[in-house]
């Protein structure tokens, strides 16, 4: 017999009625509503009987019918959290296997969670002890140069800062900061060398920095006034009253005018003093040219305070118009200043010529990212192990519904349950995170300038509701699975609950983990074996035992006489700058086109530099010794210099002798090098002159042969002594030197390969964990099988089959991708590199691999060696 | 003050309260006073009165048997308390001495 269908009012309607009903008034209006929802059906159908319903609903909804939000029933709520505490507790400790994967699992992944929250927490903090924060702004310069890619740039010109505040309108203070001041100061027979800032006398204004002595507003006016830190005054002057006293830099007598409470360590800009800007006499040359040119932007830092009612838009507006109007002179160039406030400077995309610290903001997106995945791979293994043992927890569960647990009351329990768990877990990320704490900070110099990354209150808190938040995720879809049991069936018959109805779900949970496990893995591999492959990277010429002494200033003919003498040192080189590692030193280079001038490297070495590093010369010769004041006639050149100039038809023979000017000098090419590396790898090689000097005042090469390399550098420091006891020897071997060079792709290397650890650790746990649940679900199962003769072999391969399956697939979404994004996106910003090996990519899935048939095969034969008659007998 | 003064609708309910006696739950109070106003009256309007009246003290309610009707909802009944009844007189009484000053004449259809 065919049942006739009532219609039925929507039950979404009902609830929302139910859900915002006060209880007393509720069964009267559902009770009304359903009357005259029958009787509409009767009379109009069931389509607009059910559109009135739900208009009456919602016309129901006014302040009478609402319920209060009140804490309902503060008493009961009070119990059942204690409830919840006292039960998760014992369920805790019940299952101490299943807890303890889960704590081991979050806290290991949550740890990095901390790190990655102080880190962030750290550089939003930069600057933070500035007033005005708001209105603080900096210029930035946007440098165009036909044929030359865009430059953006942190320095503006001096003039741009005088121009500034005669022509914008709406700004409240501008100071202008001028970098490198560095000099030996001399007090009495004393001599420290110091670094500091120049700034003109407004600076107080823009930057609220404390002073402890001295006129903020005077303070930097006069020519040769210096504003000490504490910290430097008492590395000049120990504990004596700092002001009006006289610091001698060379031949010129400054005067101290101010004494300043120390800077934070986060703030962007840093100096152990100030220097008063008038000190600079502007009508001498400079390095770049006039000190008060436009075009001169690389030393100059304007920062300004708007008034309070400024929009940063109109003088944007006003920042374009005059650029406009200066931009007329130089014909090929414009220089472009927009503003940059003050709290996008720290974190941020970084720009040449910074004043201090910036962090990319995308590779804090991306350890963020990186970070939230792993956590959440983490949640994953606690979702994935709860709902394996519903089995177990489903009747807990189905009594207390019968008790009268509703349905919220049910995933209370679940989420305080997992939130505990989570807190147990932030207990020993927290320990975790002050050992890693110090790993990171001690990764590079840098960083530790960078980041204090200190616990403090509000980082604590930070902490707390990141775990509860993870556990709250973590917690959610088994709360909301075991809220949804059916009490009466549940208790009826467990068995016949269909538990693992979420099976493919947890099955792509662990490829998910696998697949990230691999690609970190992998990753680390490609990235080791490349990052290897730069260092052992021919160069073209040798750096093997060559010692490279900074002179900081120092003549360097007694020096050289000295370091001769001792037996270790073979030969001995001067070079005005280490190239290969970073730092380049250019110049404009002609041939025979005027049009036709390109940026070139240079190098001013002596004669011993090239046969010393064993350069390969295609054609010509060496430099011959010149007296000091000979004037520069010859220079060596590089094969791709001749090439990029097209000097001699490419012949290397024929551009011998060949004229061509650098810097408007006329020089003629001696000798054409084979091409070598004057940059890193990520460069392609550049066009490369040689000039010659016999003092360039940068470095001496020494080449040491010797078994005792600490006795050699400790005379070598005994003779450095003689001639500088200011500044202490800084001398570095060419190899170490290449090596800190690629030191940002070490660290890169170091975090990612931490990430997976992290990966593999988590994915682990959580394969282990299922192991565990799907071998006790077939233990019976087993058993019969092997009372009906199976094999051991056989029973291993039937249980760890499936598993297996699942790594399998991971590893045929990760392997590839991987591949892809070195191959088309990495390693593509490189211009020389080592192609992707195929067997490296197989290194991470053998290690994963490795450890995966460890953990399966070990709880498979555990249960498989099991004595078939003692599970059989408990039935 | 509050619960002295009683509004037209609200009148008309309690007398509708009243009339059906013991069969006055929100429905029927709606049906009747839309049979006899000859105007259409809504649900949610009544049962903002009733519940108001309820405030006032002129009614009380209570809930009556489970029916099969109703998705199986109990219906609230209304009765007039003591104030309600004395409300009602009041009402009644004020009109009609208003009425008897009324002069026959002016009534008379021309």
């Amino acid at each position: 017999m065919k049942k006739k269908k009532i219609p039925q009012p929507p039950s979404w309607a009902t609830k929302f009625l139910q859900w915002y009903c006060r209880p007393e008034l509720l069964e009267d209006l559902q009770g009304d509503l359903n009357e005259f929802f029958e009787r509409n059906v009767n009379t109009k159908g069931a389509f607009i009987a059910r559109l009135i319903y739900i208009i009456d609903v919602f016309k129901f909804l006014r302040p009478y019918t609402v319920r209060k939000p009140s804490l309902h029933k503060p008493l009961i709520r009070k119990v059942m959290l204690a409830n919840y505490i006292k039960t998760s507790g014992r369920v805790i400790m019940r299952s101490k296997l299943f807890s303890g994967i889960n704590i081991v699992g979050l806290a290991i992944s949550m740890s990095v969670g901390l790190l990655v929250i102080a880190f962030v927490s750290d550089l939003y903090s930069y600057d933070s002890e500035l007033k005005n924060k708001d209105r603080i702004f900096r210029i930035a310069t946007l440098d165009e140069h036909a044929g030359q890619p865009n430059m953006e740039l942190a320095s503006t010109s001096w003039k741009a800062g005088i121009l500034i505040k005669q022509k914008v309108p709406g700004i409240e203070a501008m100071t202008i900061l001028r970098r490198e001041f560095r000099g030996d100061a001399k007090i009495g027979e004393a001599t420290v060398p110091v670094t500091g800032l120049y700034a003109n006398e407004d600076f107080f204004d823009v930057f609220s920095f404390p002073l402890l002595k001295g006129v903020a507003t005077t303070a930097l006016k006069e020519p040769h006034s210096l504003v000490l830190t504490e910290t430097t005054a008492k590395k000049l002057f120990g504990s004596q009253d700092v002001m009006g006293k006289i610091v001698k830099f060379d031949t010129i007598n400054y005067v101290v005018t101010g004494l300043m409470k120390d800077l934070p360590k986060l703030s962007h800009i840093n100096f152990e003093m100030l220097v008063s800007l008038s000190s600079i006499d502007i009508t001498k040359p400079e390095a770049d040219g006039e000190y008060l040119s436009w075009t001169n932007i690389y030393s100059n830092y304007v920062y300004m305070l708007l008034s309070k009612n400024t929009d940063p838009r109109s003088v944007t507006a006003a920042l374009g118009k005059m650029s406009n109007e200066e931009n007329t002179s130089p014909k090929n160039r414009k220089i472009l200043l927009s503003l940059q406030s003050i709290k996008r400077i720290a974190i941020g995309t970084p720009k040449a010529n910074e004043i201090g610290p910036v962090m990319d903001s995308i590779a804090v997106i991306i350890m963020a990212a990186l970070a939230f995945v792993i956590i959440l791979s983490a949640c994953f293994n606690y979702t994935n192990l709860s709902i394996a043992r519903s089995l177990r927890r489903s009747r807990e569960v189905g009594i207390r519904k019968v008790i009268g647990a509703r349905r919220s009351q049910v995933i209370g329990q679940f989420i305080a349950e997992s939130v505990i768990i989570s807190l147990c877990a932030l207990f020993f990320a927290f320990c975790i995170f002050l050992l890693l704490r110090v790993q990171f900070l001690s990764f590079d110099p840098e960083i530790e300038k960078i980041f204090s990354l200190d616990p403090s209150p509000k980082l604590i808190l930070y902490f707390v509701l990141l775990a509860i938040v993870v556990g709250t995720i973590a917690g959610f879809l088994p709360a909301l699975f075991y809220s949804k049991i059916n009490a009466v069936q549940v208790l009826k018959d467990a068995s016949s609950m269909k538990v693992f109805r979420h099976i493919s779900l947890r099955k792509a949970l662990i490829v998910i983990q696998y697949t990230l496990s691999l690609i970190f893995i992998t990753a680390t591999i490609i990235g080791y074996n490349q990052y290897k492959s730069f260092l052992r990277f021919d160069l073209g010429f040798t750096t093997q035992n060559v010692l490279n002494i900074n002179m900081q200033g120092n003549k360097d003919d007694v020096f050289v006489k000295e370091l001769s003498a001792i037996p270790a040192v073979k030969d001995i080189s001067k070079s005005l700058i280490v190239s290969s590692v970073g730092s380049i030193y250019g110049g404009m280079m002609k041939y025979k086109d005027p049009m036709d001038s390109a940026m070139v490297d240079l190098n001013y070495i002596d004669d011993h530099y090239l046969p010393m590093h064993n350069y390969k010369f295609l054609a010509g010769r060496n430099f011959t010794p010149k007296p000091k004041d000979a004037p520069e006639t010859e220079v060596v050149v590089n094969y791709e210099m001749i090439r990029r100039f097209n000097i001699g038809h490419n012949n290397p023979e024929k551009a011998i002798g060949e004229m061509v000017s650098i810097d408007n000098k006329k020089m003629m090419i001696i000798g054409v090098l084979k091409d070598f590396h004057y940059g890193t790898i990520e460069n392609k090689i550049d066009p490369v002159a040689f000039k010659y000097s016999p003092e360039p005042y940068g470095y001496i090469n020494v080449k040491v042969v010797s078994t005792n390399m600490p006795a050699v550098l400790t005379s070598i420091e005994t003779i450095w002594k003689k001639i500088d006891k200011v500044h202490a020897l800084d001398a570095k071997f060419y190899d170490d030197q290449i090596v800190k060079a690629y030191g940002q792709f070490s660290v890169m290397l170091k975090v990612i390969g931490f990430f997976a650890f992290l990966a593999i650790c988590i994915s682990s746990l959580g394969m282990f964990g299922m192991v565990i649940y799907t071998m006790e679900k077939r233990l019976k199962e087993i058993s019969i099988r092997k009372v009906l003769g199976a094999g051991e072999g056989a029973l291993v391969y039937l249980l760890s089959k499936g598993f297996l399956i699942l790594l399998f697939i991971a590893a045929l979404i990760a392997l590839p991708l991987t591949w892809l994004f070195f191959d088309k996106l990495v390693l593509v910003k490189f211009a020389y590199h080592q192609p992707i090996q195929f067997g490296e990519v197989f290194i991470g899935l053998l290690i994963v691999a490795a450890i995966a048939f460890l953990m399966i095969g070990i709880q498979t034969l555990k249960i498989v060696r099991a004595n078939p008659a003692n599970v059989l007998k408990n039935e | 003050m509050k619960g002295t003064h009683l509004g037209e609708f609200e009148e008309l309910v309690l007398l509708t309260i009243a009339s059906l006696v013991n069969d006055a739950y929100s429905v029927a109070i709606c049906d009747e006073l839309g049979k006899h106003a000859k105007r259409s009256v809504k649900l949610g309007v009544v049962h903002a009165v009733l519940n108001r009246l309820e405030e006032k003290g002129l009614v009380k309610s209570e809930l009556g048997e489970a029916t099969a009707t109703r998705g199986g909802k109990r219906k609230r009944f209304y009765f007039l308390t003591g104030a309600g009844k004395a409300s009602l007189i009041r009402a009644k009484q004020l009109r009609d001495e208003l009425w008897q000053k009324i002069p026959n004449l002016i009534l008379k259809p021309r």
